[in-house]
């Protein structure tokens, strides 16, 4: 017999009600989770004091430090070079056979998992530029990770600067550097911003391949070839080791709120940025 | 600026231009070079297809990682795909435009969570449950799809939501004039019209999921044996290359390395069938 549509409709609006709010209420009570375990856990003392007895006392801080030095070399590393590409692709050339391998290479690079690119980081900066596990091998590695993240949101915000803008430009005599330096740039720093927040976003949460890389020294680093524990790192050594659940839910709760942080500025800055630009 | 400044300034954004392909090249060239010779030293057969991994042992067999890793990938796109398809279903076409435009955003920041708070949440919480409810280890096939289930569902919903969303308007209203029901509509016109990016999202997320490597590794268990049942413990490809890498020189280093260039194939493979199927229909709307 055939159900009505009438109630096959019903049906259907049920069920994938039911699997919405299924999953969104998964994901927004793990988030709740850690921070209801964790947050008791955190004070001044755990932020901003040194770890004792590998983590089992103590706070957090060297580890708050690689935190906040990794990212920042990778994207030092990664934004010169990603938003190059973008203004190539963009302002340099056209359509043509390369630029679609440029890009493929660019979607391919976005979809290679972490532990690979620990891998080759370990091979190459850790073994055979003999750099050791250090801050620069990390950020070296995860400047490569986060560079597709940052070519793509580049060349978005690019491509929305309106072409009067460089018809203006071009008009007053300027050439086309000028144009990119003075117009085009300018005009696409929030959209650039926010892939930079992407990536940072994402250098915070990266463990596997932070670990092969900048290695896991649970000290304060003295030049950028000393090597750094994040506090992604540090939470999974903590968790899996079974060092202190205690210490690693506080931990957690640092690294989803910076996380949540970083990646909210970045939507809000898109928001704007779309909003600006569809007025 | 004079002209040669110009000119300076095109040949220096060329050169940076490739960085992205020129990285990508020298991963794969050194994976390659440090995984392949060793997979014709042992032999393909005895690495792919022999079931003893013993490094001390001089035995290379990486079999029961290969199908511990299709066991748990298929299981998190048993769960993650259906939950994050409807969910994309149901956010374009039975939500209040607002209200989507807050929880798709939500959705995707969740994306940011790292994935070693899913694991440790998985051993926390999920392998217990399992321990007590369906007996076993509880660390377990069962305990890391779930997990990659979850942590694949922002990857399937944003993209998938992007696919539905640029189905034209003209479609849905056609098909309600010729008196569908808004779910006939769905499952009869926009579903096909959108079915290349809802296939991309899953393919994107089965690759996310056979590549996850830390949250894999607290909640899988690592032990290396065929599994029998979804309640066993088993070791990933990506596990294993994360859990030996600390200690491994040689040989058993250059066997980690080879696992990786099966890892590489098949994860380009994946997002070669993807990037066609998208290409031209979901992306440059």
């Amino acid at each position: 017999m055939r159900i009505p549509p009438k109630y096959t409709q019903i049906l259907a609006v049920t069920i994938l009600g039911a699997a919405t709010v299924f999953t969104v209420a998964v994901l927004v009570f793990i988030i709740v989770f850690v921070l209801s375990k964790g947050l008791p856990g955190i004070n001044w003392e755990f932020l901003f004091s040194a770890p004792k007895d590998m983590g089992r006392a103590g706070g957090i801080f060297p580890t708050l430090v690689g935190t906040v030095l990794l990212p920042l070399m990778a994207i030092a590393i990664a934004l010169p070079l990603g938003v190059g590409t973008a203004v190539y692709l963009t302002e340099y050339t056209r359509e043509t056979r390369l630029t679609q391998v440029l890009r493929f290479g660019t979607d391919c690079l976005a979809g290679i998992p972490s532990i690979l690119f620990g891998l080759f980081g370990f091979i190459f900066f850790v073994v055979m530029l003999k750099m050791g596990w250090c801050l620069l091998s990390g950020g070296l590695t995860l400047a490569i990770m986060v560079l597709p993240t940052i070519i793509r949101t580049s060349e978005e915000a690019i491509r929305a600067v309106p072409n009067s803008y460089r018809e203006v430009s071009f008009s007053l005599g300027a050439t086309r550097w000028e144009t990119v330096l003075k117009v085009v740039l300018p005009n696409a720093l929030p959209g650039i911003v926010t892939g930079v927040m992407l990536g940072i976003g994402r250098s915070i949460g990266e463990t596997a391949a932070v670990i092969f890389t900048a290695g896991s020294a649970l000290r304060m680093p003295a030049s950028a070839f000393d090597s750094v524990r994040t506090m992604s790192v540090h939470f999974y050594i903590l968790a899996r080791e079974g060092i202190s659940n205690e210490k690693a839910y506080a931990t957690a709760a640092v690294l989803i709120i910076s996380v949540l942080a970083v990646n909210l500025a970045a939507y809000g800055m898109m928001h704007r940025f779309i909003a600006k630009r569809s007025r | 600026m004079n002209l040669n400044g110009e000119k300076i300034a095109k040949y220096a954004l060329m050169t940076v231009a490739f960085s992205a392909v020129a990285s990508l090249l020298l991963i794969a060239v050194f994976i390659f070079k440090e995984g392949l010779p060793f997979m014709f030293k042992v032999g393909l057969r005895d690495f792919l297809f022999a079931s003893d991994w013993d490094p001390m042992a001089g035995k290379y067999g990486i079999y029961p990682m290969i199908v511990a890793s299709l066991w748990v990938t298929l299981g998190a796109m048993l769960i993650g795909a259906p939950l994050g398809v409807a969910g994309a279903i149901f956010l374009n076409e039975f939500v209040p435009k607002p209200v989507m435009r807050v929880i798709k955003p939500t959705i995707e920041l969740l994306a940011g969570i790292p994935s070693v708070v899913f694991g440790f949440l998985g051993v926390m919480v999920l392998a217990p449950w399992i321990r007590a409810t369906m007996g076993g280890p509880g660390l377990s096939v069962l305990a890391a799809s779930v997990i990659l289930g979850i942590m694949v569902l922002p990857t399937v919903i944003s993209i998938s939501t992007d696919a539905i969303g640029a189905v034209p308007n003209s479609y849905r209203e056609g098909a309600l004039a010729l008196g569908a029901t808004r779910w006939q509509s769905v499952y009869m016109v926009t579903i096909k019209a959108a079915r290349s990016g809802i296939i991309a999202s899953i393919i994107l997320a089965m690759g996310r999921a056979l590549g996850e490597t830390m949250a894999v590794i607290m909640v899988a268990g690592n032990t290396v044996k065929i599994p029998h049942s979804v309640t066993d413990p088993v070791r990933t490809l990506t596990a294993n290359i994360a859990l030996e890498m600390a200690n491994a020189t040689g040989m058993a280093r250059e066997a980690l390395f080879a696992t990786g260039v099966v890892l590489f194939v098949v994860i380009m493979i994946l997002n070669g069938v993807a990037l066609s199927t998208i290409k031209g229909r979901v992306r440059r709307k």
